[in-house]
């Protein structure tokens, strides 16, 4: 018994790699959970609008954290700053009598506006509130359009990543190699499958969410669409990325799981970004499935257009190419590794 | 136009691969590469199939190179005719010579019955002739074979030589890299390798001359320099004296291979 524990040893021992993830996975769940982890909403985005929005803005509790006090606006842009992402509750002042818009897409900032605005209702007389985009505070409304960022990143990132492995422990990358491929044609021709199958998910997912689950989808598809193809194009990239530096169908499911992880908890799907502490919420803003949370909820849920969400499908792009780009330039590296011979 | 290395020398971090090694194949010859496990067969072959960048020397090759890695180079998850039709289809085959050209290899290699089985259903003789048939596909002028007869069973081995030989004869040049000294005898050239160095090289003939001092048999080893052959040993006199009573013994390429190790190791 004794030598089979010592091999045991040896074996765990020489594959680095898993031994890190060992010992560096609890450490990192562990921060991830105590930093990230909180259904606790502590301040919450809010503008003020109407003739008296000055005055009802310092009456307000502190949870409110007032972006922006806009005496002459309207309806219209209190709604817009929903829209937009600007705010998640907007106070309507008008002539003596208010209104609190809380945005019901972000769902625990929601409940808390709900709890926090009913108590407040009783201070502030002919103060009322209606929750927008989500009036019922539906859990699988606001997971659903997350939910399908999910599924980009189960098949973009990590399917990929196996099935170019298996390629190359087959010895069949080689064959490839000395084809008359293009590194660009064999990159392309081998994250095809993935690209339509992500895409027919993305469909069945939106379609029977909508259709079974009564997700609202209150937008136009062209943001939706733009922002999928751009995440799957970081996560197909990711996944090219992962293969290109796992020896084994073994390491780029690790690697491709320790990159899922981070994205599934800090991307704001299922703990609210603005209860992460500051830490850790700067990790997620440079995750990509954080835009793609954003544009699917925006799309869906509270009707963004492609302007209001120019923003954060601008930073999907710029992550697209950073990553597709390393992806593109590793791959043809393994593709192409001659320089300098004399070829006749 | 004939094909192969000049001097070429491969480096893997402070690894030497390959040193200095030559070889020259011609249209229509067939070159064996021998050597044990480490000896650089694999980095030669992925050399001349232009997969490796070299520190020194050059390659000559053609456009139209047909490369068999060592692993066969067969997709498990498609079928043996759509492997073949996929070769065909990145090599840009026009469809009616591919389809003549595929029945042609699946005749000669006897897949024909086996076309519709999955590359994984394959028996090991069956995957490396389908290997060596994705390789030919493309009308190659070099054909670059990575150890195909390694781990195949003697009738398999008999098969599969005969389909090499039948592409030397369509005038292609060969390079063929083997564990198996007796395929060396198959070839009109030889290049004897042993830890990325060049033993010996040449035709089979020049191999077997060039060795020095005489080999013969005794019944017990004698020294540093002799090695078990069958039931008896074999000893090598590299000054060609002989112990009285005893004729040197007629050589075949093993013997070659094994006194040109020998003389490496020992510096004689």
């Amino acid at each position: 018994m004794l030598a089979m524990i010592l091999k045991e040893f040896r074996q765990v021992g020489r594959d680095r790699r898993t031994l890190a993830m060992l010992i560096v996975m609890p450490i990192v769940l562990l921060l991830v959970f105590g930093y990230a982890a909180s259904f606790d909403v502590e301040e919450i985005p809010t503008v003020v609008i109407g003739d008296r929005a000055d005055a009802v803005a310092e009456r307000l509790p502190e949870v409110f954290d007032v972006e922006r006090i806009d005496p002459a606006g309207e309806r219209a842009e209190a709604e817009e700053a929903l829209i937009t992402g600007e705010a998640h509750v907007a106070f309507l002042i008008d002539d003596g009598a208010g209104i609190a818009l809380i945005d019901g897409s972000e769902l625990f900032m929601a409940r808390a506006a709900v709890q926090v605005v009913t108590a407040v209702e009783n201070q502030i007389p002919g103060l009322s509130h209606e929750v927008l985009f989500n009036p019922d505070l539906d859990t699988s409304a606001v997971l659903v359009p997350g939910l399908a960022g999910l599924i980009i990143v189960f098949v973009g990132t990590l399917v990929t990543s196996m099935s170019v492995v298996r390629e190359r422990e087959a010895g069949t990358l080689e064959q490839l190699a000395v084809m008359p491929f293009r590194p660009s044609d064999v990159f392309i021709g081998k994250i095809s499958p993935y690209f339509l199958i992500a895409s027919f998910d993305i469909l069945v997912v939106l379609v029977i969410g909508t259709l079974v689950f009564d997700v609202p989808f209150n937008g136009t598809l062209l943001p939706l669409v733009l922002g999928a193809v751009l995440f799957l194009f970081v996560a197909l990239g990711a996944g090219v990325l992962i293969s290109s530096v796992s020896e084994n169908q073994a390491q780029a499911i690790q690697l491709a799981i320790m990159t899922a992880l981070p994205q599934i908890m800090l991307s704001g799907i299922i703990f609210p970004l603005s209860s992460m502490a500051a830490g850790v919420r700067w990790i997620g803003y440079l995750l990509p499935l954080t835009y793609f949370n954003i544009v699917a909820k925006g799309t869906m849920l509270r009707g963004a257009s492609f302007s209001d969400l120019l923003m954060p499908l601008g930073l999907l792009a710029l992550l697209g190419a950073v990553i597709f780009g390393l992806a593109v330039v590793r791959f043809a590296r393994q593709l192409r590794p001659v320089r300098r011979e004399a070829r006749v | 136009m004939s094909w192969g290395l000049s001097s070429v020398r491969v480096v893997f971090g402070d690894t030497v691969a390959l040193d200095g090694v030559s070889l020259d194949v011609g249209p229509g010859e067939t070159a064996v590469v021998v050597g044990g496990d480490g000896a650089g067969k694999t980095t030669l072959s992925r050399t001349l199939a232009g997969l490796e960048e070299v520190a020194e020397g050059n390659v000559r090759r053609p456009d139209r190179t047909g490369y068999q890695p060592e692993s066969s180079g067969v997709w498990n998850d498609l079928t043996v005719m759509e492997n073949l039709e996929f070769v065909a289809g990145a090599y840009q085959v026009e469809a009616a010579r591919a389809s003549g050209r595929i029945d042609q290899l699946l005749e000669v290699t006897d897949l024909g019955p086996a076309s519709d089985r999955l590359g994984r259903h394959l028996s090991g003789g069956m995957r490396q002739k389908l290997g060596v048939a994705m390789a030919l596909l493309s009308d190659p002028e070099l054909l670059v074979l990575d150890e195909p007869s390694t781990g195949l069973d003697p009738l398999s081995r008999v098969e599969l030589w005969s389909f090499i030989g039948l592409a030397a004869r369509e005038g292609r040049a060969v390079v063929v890299t083997t564990a198996y000294v007796d395929e060396a005898a198959r070839a009109e050239k030889v290049l004897v390798l042993d830890d990325g160095y060049v033993l010996a090289s040449g035709s089979v003939d020049h191999v077997l001359s060039a060795l020095p001092g005489v080999v013969y048999e005794s019944d017990h080893p004698v020294g540093a320099r002799s090695w078990r052959r069958g039931p008896t040993w074999r000893v090598w006199s590299p000054d060609a004296s002989l112990p009285s009573g005893v004729t040197a013994t007629v050589t075949d390429l093993a013997d070659v291979v094994t006194v040109a190790a020998l003389a490496r190791e020992t510096g004689g």
